[in-house]
C-alpha cells in the first residue's frame, strides 16, 4: 500500500496511508467544528485537503490567479535577531533587511519593528523607530507598516508597575487581579495610542498589533479600545494579530460593547475588530504538537473559513511557525507550510497570509 | 512567516501588482473586489496581476517602480506618488512630502 509522507505537529515526518490522512482531515475539522459550534468542511473540502497532502511535490503552492497578499509580522527579526526570534542574527540594519524583503524576497507589504518587539519597550526609543521608518518610507514601494505586540506582561511586576494577576489569582484575590488587569489595560492601550500617534506623524502607511490577546481578555480590550482610538484620530491601516485561537479568561468579565470577550473563537473575534475600526484580521489557530498536520491544517482552515465568511474585512490567516496548520519547529519544513497556506487560500478563503 | 510562503501563494510584491492590491486591501477590500479594483485601473485582467512577465513591463510603461535596478525609473517615494494617481488613493507619506514642500506631487 502506497504511503503518504507527511510531518506531526512538532515538524517530525510521519508516514500515513491515505486512509489515515483522510481520518486525520475529517478528524481535524470535526474537532474545530465541535468547538467552534461551526461548520466542518465539507466532504469535497476535505478530499481536497488528502490530495493536497498526497501530492509527492515538496512544495506546493496556489493555482495561478489564486495568489494572495502578505502582511509580515515581527519585522526583520527572523533575519536580524537571535534565537528568540527563531532569527539568524546577520549582520544587517533593519533598513537592509526590508529593503532585501521588498526586493528579494517579493513580500506585498512590510512592517518595521525592533527586536524588543513590544510596545511597552519601544516607547522609550520612539524617536529611532521613527526615523528608521520615514527613511524606509522614502526609499520602498510597498505598503510599509509599524509592528509591535501589546504584551501585556510587560505592565506586571516585576516588568512593570502593576501588582501580577498571576501571583494575585492563587492566593484567591480574584477581585485585586481583575483591577490590576484593568489598570495595565489603561497603560497598555496608552502606549499603543502613542506609538501609533508617532507613526501616523511620520507617514506610515499602516499600523500592525501582534499577539493580540497573549495574556487574555483584558488584553484584548486595551487593544480593541486603542483600535477605535487609532482609526479616529488618524489615517494608519490598522491590522490586528491574534495570539492564540480562543481569548483566555484571565479577567473573565471583561466586555466590549457588550459582547463578552472571555472565549472568542475568530470567527467572533473578527466582528468585534471589525466594530472597533481595524481595516485586517489575523486569525490565529494553534498547532498540536501530537497531531499530524493533516489533523492540524484540516482544523485551521475549518476556523478560518468561517471567520472569512463572515468577515466584512480582509482575514490575512496566520501560518507561522505553530500555528495556522504549521508545525512548532523552530525551523518550519516548507513541505507543510506551503500546504497550509494554500489550504488557507482555496479552502480558507482567506484574502491574505 | 516562512520565506516559501511569498512563493507558493504570495502575489509577488513589486515584482508584480502584490503592492497595489495590498494598497487596496488596506482600505478594507477583500481580495476579488481588491484585485477586480486594480486591474480595472491598471487595463489588465485579474490573471494578469500576478504574472511576472506582464506587470513587469506594464510597470515600466507605467513608471510606478519596478523590481530590478532600472536607472531612472521611478523609486521609493517617486513611485509611490504614482501609484496613488494610478489608483486613485492618498498615500500617507506622499501626503506628508506634499505638506512638507508645497509642492503638488501630481504625476
Amino acid at each position: 500500500m502506497d504511503t503518504i509522507l507527511t510531518r506531526m505537529g512538532d515538524g517530525f515526518t510521519v508516514e500515513l496511508t491515505q486512509d489515515q490522512v483522510r481520518a486525520d482531515v475529517v478528524g481535524g475539522s470535526e474537532d474545530a467544528a465541535r468547538r467552534g459550534k461551526i461548520p466542518p468542511l465539507e466532504e469535497g473540502e476535505c478530499e481536497w485537503l488528502v490530495d493536497l497532502f498526497a501530492n509527492p511535490s515538496r512544495i506546493v503552492g496556489v493555482p495561478r490567479g489564486h495568489e494572495v497578499v502578505l502582511t509580515k509580522d515581527g519585522s526583520v527579526n527572523s533575519l536580524c535577531s537571535g534565537q528568540l526570534s527563531s532569527g539568524l542574527a546577520l549582520p544587517l540594519s533593519r533598513e537592509q533587511a526590508i529593503r532585501v524583503s521588498e526586493r528579494a524576497f517579493c513580500f506585498d507589504t512590510f512592517e518595521v519593528g525592533h527586536p524588543d518587539y513590544s510596545f511597552k519597550a519601544v516607547k522609550p526609543i520612539v524617536a529611532l523607530e521613527q526615523a528608521n521608518t520615514e527613511s524606509l518610507l522614502l526609499s520602498t514601494v510597498l505598503p510599509l507598516f509599524y509592528g509591535a505586540m501589546p504584551n501585556f506582561g510587560l505592565y506586571a511586576r516585576p516588568d512593570g508597575p502593576f501588582p501580577n494577576p498571576a501571583d494575585l489569582l492563587p492566593k484567591g484575590q480574584i477581585a485585586e487581579a481583575r483591577e490590576a488587569q484593568m489598570e495595565m489595560a489603561k497603560a497598555c492601550h496608552d502606549d499603543i495610542l502613542f506609538m501609533a500617534g508617532r507613526m501616523a506623524e511620520i507617514g506610515a502607511d499602516g499600523f500592525d498589533l501582534d499577539t493580540v490577546a497573549s495574556a487574555g481578555d483584558a488584553e484584548f480590550l486595551a487593544t480593541l479600545q486603542a483600535v477605535e482610538d487609532i482609526a479616529q484620530t488618524t489615517d494608519l491601516a490598522i491590522e490586528v494579530g491574534m495570539a492564540s485561537e480562543r481569548v483566555l479568561g484571565f479577567h473573565g468579565q471583561v466586555e466590549y460593547k457588550g459582547k463578552r470577550l472571555a472565549g472568542m473563537w475568530p470567527h467572533q473575534q473578527v466582528k468585534v475588530v471589525e466594530e472597533a475600526g481595524a481595516h485586517i484580521f489575523g486569525p490565529v489557530v494553534n498547532t498540536n504538537t501530537g497531531k499530524s498536520t493533516p489533523w492540524n491544517v484540516a482544523r485551521a482552515v475549518t476556523f478560518v473559513k468561517e471567520c472569512s465568511r463572515v468577515a466584512e474585512i480582509p482575514v490575512h490567516a496566520n501560518v507561522g511557525m505553530g500555528v495556522g496548520g504549521v508545525p512548532m519547529f523552530e525551523v518550519p519544513p516548507p513541505d507543510v507550510v506551503t500546504r497550509a497556506g494554500a489550504a488557507m487560500v482555496e479552502i480558507g478563503r482567506a484574502d491574505g497570509l | 512567516m516562512s520565506l516559501s510562503q511569498p512563493l507558493a501563494s504570495g502575489m509577488g510584491g513589486v515584482r508584480t501588482a502584490g503592492d497595489l492590491v495590498a494598497r487596496m486591501q488596506l482600505r478594507k477590500m477583500r481580495l476579488n473586489e481588491a484585485k477586480q479594483y486594480v486591474a480595472d485601473k491598471l487595463h489588465v485582467s485579474v490573471f494578469d496581476l500576478s504574472d511576472s512577465t506582464v506587470m513587469r513591463q506594464l510597470r515600466e510603461e507605467l513608471d510606478v517602480g519596478v523590481i530590478t535596478a532600472v536607472p531612472g525609473c521611478a523609486k521609493g517615494i517617486d513611485a509611490k506618488a504614482r501609484i496613488a494617481e494610478l489608483l486613485d488613493i492618498e498615500i500617507n507619506c506622499v501626503e506628508r512630502l506634499r505638506a512638507k514642500t508645497g509642492i503638488p506631487v501630481r504625476a
